[in-house]
């Protein structure tokens, strides 16, 4: 059985609908990618896991627990790590309070402990800048806090919405090298919400193509890769 | 010079009352962004409960502590049950229940004790102890003030409590995703302004006497305060109460009388609104799209 297992997903703002019948699996310890372009509907897949967004039918089910109508803070707490599109950056608190609140429903204070060590050494930016104002860091610093913040959960399925939004090729090589890190080490789940198809599919092993709010093909991310109209589409070769 | 010396410090102990209030307001609007007209009434209404109980034979500072703790659940009950309900409601909808929140505590204050003028005891001696220019009174307020602030700021700073108060003021959705309860936070967020209003209107009874109208005009002074320091600044509340209560003695004992008094309060207010909105350590937010 899969950690996180959507299907028929229907929902969306007010009364209108912009998810039809979403069906998708995210293995445990497995790196799933969900692709589409601009409006397709990534983000309120994302949404609508944790909570925020009006499902009016299907099914979320995240290891045995139904997700459906739960709050928000209760989705969380059960292990999913949410990295928001706009990185969700506490600006006036520093680095090291932005990594505390990210632990803040924990009680372990030796595992949160090793968890700071463990965040700071994938990235060592944050530790250097730690007593720093957040609000004070760069685009792809505040991208790499926002993914350590949940990471201060140890979380079992962590959510990413497009991480590599607005930042420099470099920062977004090193941020996704450090993500398949995270992925193994951890054995935390990811499930990768992107529009730079190619470096998605290059790190994930599940794909599913979404467009305007419907899942039209889904696979290996080899095959994907391969799949003649995403290679026109979305890799742009 | 012994009188202007005089005018200075007693301003100064009014400061503090002013910055007390000051200080729940902003606690307030930095969650919620709203202003809480019904603050000084909430306060009026928990220093009745204290008279109450001093009336009944509790010690002074028993009786305070009660109040400072009832003062918390009233605050945070009113939260949960009033304007949860309300907190998505455009702002004029806000604006009148908070209004409604002050008539009916007024009313209600009123019809339960009754609007006769009450003398509120002082727990400080009559005579002075710090020199001829202020009373012990007054020093005492201004002690007790600096007290809750380093206590507030011990809280804000130190504990993981306080550290997801202040993650819930500036991001709500973080922190929900963070997994803070965030509606508790608010909640929280009110019992404080509630505790802390409770300590002004037992510290400023003593000077203008209970009644049921008695925070009308502190409550100006507050939100003249507030905004001088910046309305999203604890801090700038706080120097804002001090710069407040002292113009507003000096004014009144050489300038314009104490007829007038409360005018330098409006106008500082639209002062502050058109040369500078954001007060003097209030920060401008600019927001991208």
């Amino acid at each position: 059985m899969p950690l996180l297992e959507v299907t028929e997903l229907t929902g969306g703002y007010g009364a209108t609908d912009i998810l039809h019948a979403v069906s998708f699996a995210v293995e445990e310890g497995g790196i799933t990618t969900i692709l589409g372009a601009n409006g397709a509907g990534k983000t309120s897949v994302l949404r609508a896991l944790c909570g925020m967004l009006r499902v009016s039918s299907g099914k979320i089910a995240f290891s045995a627990q139904t997700l459906n109508g739960k709050a928000t803070e209760s989705i969380v707490r059960l292990g999913i790590g949410h990295v928001p599109d706009g990185r969700g950056t506490f600006l006036n608190l520093t680095t090291e309070e932005n990594l505390r609140v990210g632990a803040m429903t924990r009680r372990d204070k030796a595992g949160v402990a090793e968890d700071f060590e463990r965040v700071y050494g994938y990235f060592p930016r944050l530790k250097e800048r730690r007593n720093q104002q957040a609000g004070t860091l760069s685009g792809g610093e505040q991208q790499m806090l926002a993914i350590s913040r949940a990471l201060m959960l140890r979380p079992r399925l962590l959510l990413l919405d497009e991480p590599s939004f607005g930042l420099a090729p470099l920062v977004v090589q090193d941020i996704f090298r450090i993500m398949r890190a995270i992925n193994k080490e951890q054995k935390v789940a990811i499930l990768l919400v992107e529009q730079n198809a190619s470096l998605a599919l290059e790190l994930a092993d599940t794909a599913y193509l979404l467009e305007t709010g419907t899942v039209v093909m889904s696979g290996p991310a080899d095959e994907l890769r391969q799949a003649e109209s995403v290679r026109r589409s979305y890799l742009g070769y | 010079m012994e009188a202007f010396l005089h005018q200075v410090f007693s301003g100064l102990a009014n400061g503090a009352i002013y910055a007390s209030l000051a200080l729940a307001l902003v606690m307030i609007y930095q969650s919620t962004h709203h202003i809480n007209f019904a603050q000084g009434e909430m306060a009026m209404f928990s220093t009745y409960l204290a008279w109450a109980m001093i009336n009944a034979g509790v010690p002074y500072w028993a009786a305070f502590g009660l109040t400072v703790v009832a003062s918390f659940f009233i605050g945070m009950i009113i939260e949960r049950v009033i304007v949860r309900r309300v907190a998505d409601a455009p702002v004029l909808t806000l604006v009148v229940v908070f209004i409604a929140l002050l008539v009916i505590l007024n009313s209600i204050t009123g019809w339960i004790f009754s609007y006769t003028i009450k003398v509120f005891p002082s727990p400080f001696p009559e005579q002075p102890l710090f020199g001829p220019y202020i009373s012990s009174h007054e020093a005492g307020v201004v002690g007790i003030t600096l007290f809750v602030l380093l206590l507030l700021f011990l809280f804000f700073r130190f504990t993981s409590l306080g550290l997801a108060m202040r993650a819930t003021a500036e991001n709500a959705v973080s922190s929900r995703l963070s997994g803070i309860r965030v509606g508790w936070m608010l909640a929280l967020g009110w019992g404080l302004a509630a505790a802390i209003g409770a300590i002004a209107g037992m510290m400023v009874a003593p000077i203008v006497y209970l009644d049921p109208n008695m925070m009308s005009g502190i409550l100006l002074y507050g939100i003249a305060a507030a905004l001088m320091g910046g309305i999203d600044n604890p801090f700038g509340a706080v120097v804002g109460g001090l710069i407040v209560g002292v113009l507003e003695n000096l004014m009144g004992a050489y300038v314009v009388g104490t007829e007038l008094k409360l005018t330098v309060a409006l106008l500082v207010i639209i002062g502050v609104l058109i040369f500078k909105p954001t007060g003097l350590f209030g920060r401008s937010f600019v927001t991208r799209v």
